[in-house]
């Protein structure tokens, strides 16, 4: 057996209060495609951080082609030959693809773009990456970003490629595009790493896979000796309960409809090129898509944080005035936001003042005065009843995990009984176990009567939790069936603006 | 077996790793030692312009709490850094880079003196009050100035504050200079006396003014409003995180308006504080830099109002103690040169807030 391109030994990495990697072992070898699979919070990011550079280990040695290495820095690390492309991309958005490429390079102050730009074009047809060097970033779709990365790696002479959840902002279609990709690098020599907690995923595009808990190495096997349910075991130390069957839906009067909404992105384009949808009380609504596609700006547009630019939300009968979230709240509107320490939370601040920040103009707290006290014992509550875990109410929430975070969240919108729950990616980054939480509470809302529109980028989500599914692709909806009618190709197929139905809302 | 050979780039014997979590001892020991610091680096100017800095700085802490008159000389210098620290760090806690503390200082002593000179006649109870509000209102309406386009079409506050301040201290001298000079001052750029009505009762024969009361109750009153009310609660929420906010329904715009009225109204009260309470009148240059010193005292404070008053006392302390060994021959720029240091130390140190500094090869060894 040839000896592995990179070996880590022993790796342990200790962060004040946790231990993100404990004694990790991992050997990659050239021509492999192999996957790192794990709960958030397994260590998977840490132990990539830890190959890349980014972050120094306690103990523990790297190999590199047999010989040890110690890296300072990513630079050094992609000076050996490894490299990765993070979630959230390192692109320049207003540079082209080729200057994004040449940005960082060693060598003088010469700088031959066209020399660059010609050897882009010569790596994107070698290995399927078609990509225009003369683009700028923010004209690319994600797919497209995500391949100039990718380039940006291999035009480094990258000899291993780690990939951090690669497939969590692409179309089914595109993901499996990408795996051929990786499998070309694979053949070429390359040892392709790649970040990830979606079984079908290993299953699809690993050859590998060493799968890590709490911090350690549970095992490492060959995929043709493994199946998806023992990946599922090791990954979460029980066996999965089955799908519990959702109770039948109890469809009601309307609480949420749109009419033909139109609304512009940050950038000022439109993003919602007249949208028509309707919500009853007591049923899921999945929004479908790849993100960007517009389902940001519905989602704050129907929480009353975005202009109407022409069209009209009602909800439970009140015509929404032009973005006024205060309104919206007083609709009944509870809103989970994508980015929870960015949007929904103030990390900062702790508990009690975060489930507060909705709260805090009921009179029963005081006209001007909050009274602490009570407000405390209510946090305590609503904490406990939520099973939230922390370290303390006053302690900042950005120490808490994704799932706690999301469990506050939930808390927060939820003890108001609202009549229309939007939640946008409300699983993203959590792990299993938060997962089906998240979901449980979502259930919960629908039988007690709320209309929920469901953003989400996770098919198996929507057929799990949704009523109806509608596709975005583009501003548009391309596309709204029934769950129980609805097939995952032709979604995907309409999430790729490849096919749209009509749609009569 | 072949021993696999060292890797020739061996990790430097020192480097920076990000914390997880800030340190909060590291949070309070950071200003601590800014200050040792930059009197380690004053030290090192004294000697070589040929002081012994030992002596000069004992010479200043003897000058600034040694004596009676010294300790309370400390307090005076102290108060309008109070007010005018306890006004920057509350715009700066909703994120408002308000530089404009001078400017709205100087409007303050203007609106405490337009009354005290328009209405000598009024009797104190009548006369202390007006001019206090007056000297709140004018600060405050000189911070709503920039803050209304801040608030409107996000027109950066950096700027607008601090091109006011040299309108303002310009106006202040065009009064001094022109229609308020004292007609017997021997044309120095002052204004007449103002009546007794208008000046603040002093402590025990000293100069410690009723505007200590003020900076004392106005730092109580602003952790009240801070952490106890709803508006404190929006304050706070909406300098941590204003997409946060917006998303609770907060009024962002209003609140801006509001809060920056408050931090130039404290500034304005300063203002007022020092004509009522020191010159008794209003003068050129009545300000030696107040203003600007609040933004370093805010900051070494960490926008806290209990600290902002003992940081206050401290750089109240830097001032006296400057002005006694200037008499030896010490340069007055050093306790300029002390306060930068200082807030130099204190900015350099917040990495340390947010990163570790690792020493040795590796770690385990």
């Amino acid at each position: 057996m040839t000896a592995p391109l990179v070996e880590m030994r022993g790796i342990t990495k200790t962060f004040p209060g946790v231990v993100a990697n404990e004694d990790v072992n991992l050997a990659v070898y050239a021509g492999e495609i192999h996957a790192l699979l794990g709960e958030n919070g397994a260590g998977k990011s840490t132990l990539m951080s830890v190959l890349t550079g980014l972050y120094r280990p306690e103990r523990g040695e790297i190999y590199f082609e047999g010989q040890k290495v110690s890296f300072r820095s990513p630079r050094d690390a992609i000076n050996k030959g490894i490299g990765m492309v993070h979630q959230h991309f390192r692109l320049v958005a207003p540079f082209t693809v080729t200057e994004n490429v040449a940005l960082g390079l060693k060598g003088g102050f010469n700088l031959n773009l066209n020399k660059i730009a010609q050897e882009i074009g010569e790596l994107s047809r070698e290995y399927g990456l078609e990509v225009d060097p003369q683009a700028r970033i923010w004209q690319l779709s994600v797919g497209e970003q995500q391949r100039v990365e990718i380039i940006k790696l291999l035009y480094r002479k990258a000899r291993v490629l780690i990939l951090d959840e690669p497939t969590a902002v692409l179309t089914p279609q595109e993901a499996r595009e990408l795996y051929r990709t990786l499998k070309k690098m694979a053949e070429q020599g390359c040892a392709v790493v790649f970040i990830t907690h979606k079984l079908q995923e290993v299953m699809e595009a690993a050859d590998t896979i060493t799968i890590l808990r709490a911090g350690k190495t549970v095992a490492t096997v060959k995929k043709q000796d493994t199946s998806e349910k023992e990946l599922a075991r090791l990954m979460v130390g029980r066996e999965l309960k089955g799908l519990r069957q959702k109770p039948a839906a109890s469809r009601s009067a309307t609480v949420l409809s749109i009419e033909d909404l139109r609304v512009l992105n940050d950038k000022g384009l439109e993003a919602l090129k007249g949208i028509n949808l309707t919500v009853a009380a007591g049923e899921i609504l999945g929004i479908a898509g790849v993100a960007g596609n517009g389902q940001r700006e519905l989602a704050e547009a129907v929480a009353g944080m975005r202009t109407i630019v022409a069209g009209r939300i009602t909800i439970a009968g009140r015509v929404l005035e032009q973005g006024n979230p205060l309104e919206a709240i007083n609709a009944g509107v509870g809103y989970i936001p994508a980015d929870r320490l960015d949007m929904g939370l103030v990390p900062n601040l702790g508990a009690v003042d975060n489930l507060l920040l909705k709260e805090y103009r009921q009179e029963r707290w005081g006209k001007t005065f909050i009274d602490r006290r009570q407000v405390r014992l209510w946090a305590r509550e609503l904490v406990e009843r939520f099973k939230v875990r922390m370290a303390g109410l006053d302690v900042p929430v950005k120490l808490m995990s994704g799932g706690n975070l999301q469990r506050l969240l939930l808390a927060r919108e939820i003890s108001t009984c609202p009549r229309l729950l939007v939640a946008e990616y409300p699983s993203r980054g959590l792990d299993i176990g938060a997962t089906e939480a998240v979901h449980r509470l979502l259930l919960e809302q629908r039988a007690a009567g709320a209309a929920i529109l469901l953003i989400s980028e996770d098919l198996e989500e929507l057929f799990r939790l949704a009523d109806r599914i509608a596709v975005m692709y583009e501003g548009e909806i391309t596309g709204l069936v029934d769950t129980a009618a609805a097939r995952v190709e032709e979604l995907g197929l309409m999430m790729a603006g490849a096919k749209r139905m009509e749609v009569g809302a | 077996m072949k021993m696999p050979a060292e890797d020739t780039t061996a990790a430097p014997l020192i480097s920076w790793e990000k914390r997880l979590q800030p340190s909060p001892v590291i949070a309070v020991l950071v200003p601590v030692l800014s200050v040792f610091l930059a009197l380690g680096l004053g030290a090192v100017f004294l000697a070589f312009t040929g002081f012994n800095p030992l002596e000069v700085y004992q010479n200043m802490l003897h000058g600034a709490v040694g004596s009676r008159y010294g300790f309370s000389e400390t307090i005076v210098k102290a108060i309008p850094l109070m007010l005018a620290g306890l006004g920057v760090s509350v715009a700066f806690r909703m994120l408002l880079w308000n530089i404009g503390a001078e400017g709205q200082f100087y409007m303050g002593t203007f609106g405490a003196s337009w009354v005290a000179l328009s209405f000598p006649e009024l009797p104190f109870y009548i006369m202390l009050p007006a001019m206090f509000i007056a000297g709140c209102l004018m600060g405050g309406l000189w911070a709503c100035l920039p803050a209304i386009p801040r608030a409107l079409w996000g027109v950066n506050e950096v700027i607008t504050t601090l091109m006011l301040n040299y309108v303002a201290i310009l106006w202040v001298d065009y009064l001094v200079y022109g229609p308020w000079k004292d007609p017997q001052g021997f044309n120095f750029p002052l204004t007449v006396s103002f009546s007794k009505a208008a000046t603040l009762p002093t402590l025990l024969g000293t100069r410690v003014h009723l505007g200590l009361v003020f900076a004392l109750m106005a730092a109580l009153l602003l952790s009240i409003v801070l952490w106890r009310t709803r508006w404190g609660y929006e304050i706070r929420v909406t300098g941590e995180n204003a997409s946060a906010a917006s998303y609770a329904g907060m009024n962002i715009k209003r609140n801006i308006i509001l809060v920056m009225f408050l931090s130039g109204a404290l500034a304005g009260l300063a203002g007022m504080s020092e004509v009522a309470g020191i010159t008794h009148r209003l003068q050129h240059g009545i300000s030696p830099g107040y203003g600007y010193t609040a933004i370093i005292v805010a900051w070494l404070a960490k926008l806290h109002p209990a600290g902002i008053i003992l940081v206050s006392f401290l750089f109240g302390g830097l001032i006296v103690g400057g002005y006694s060994v200037q008499t030896s021959g010490v340069p007055a720029a050093t306790v300029s040169m002390l306060q930068s240091a200082i807030l130099f130390f204190v900015l350099g140190g917040e990495i340390l807030t947010r990163y570790r500094l690792r020493i040795g090869r590796k770690g385990g060894k």
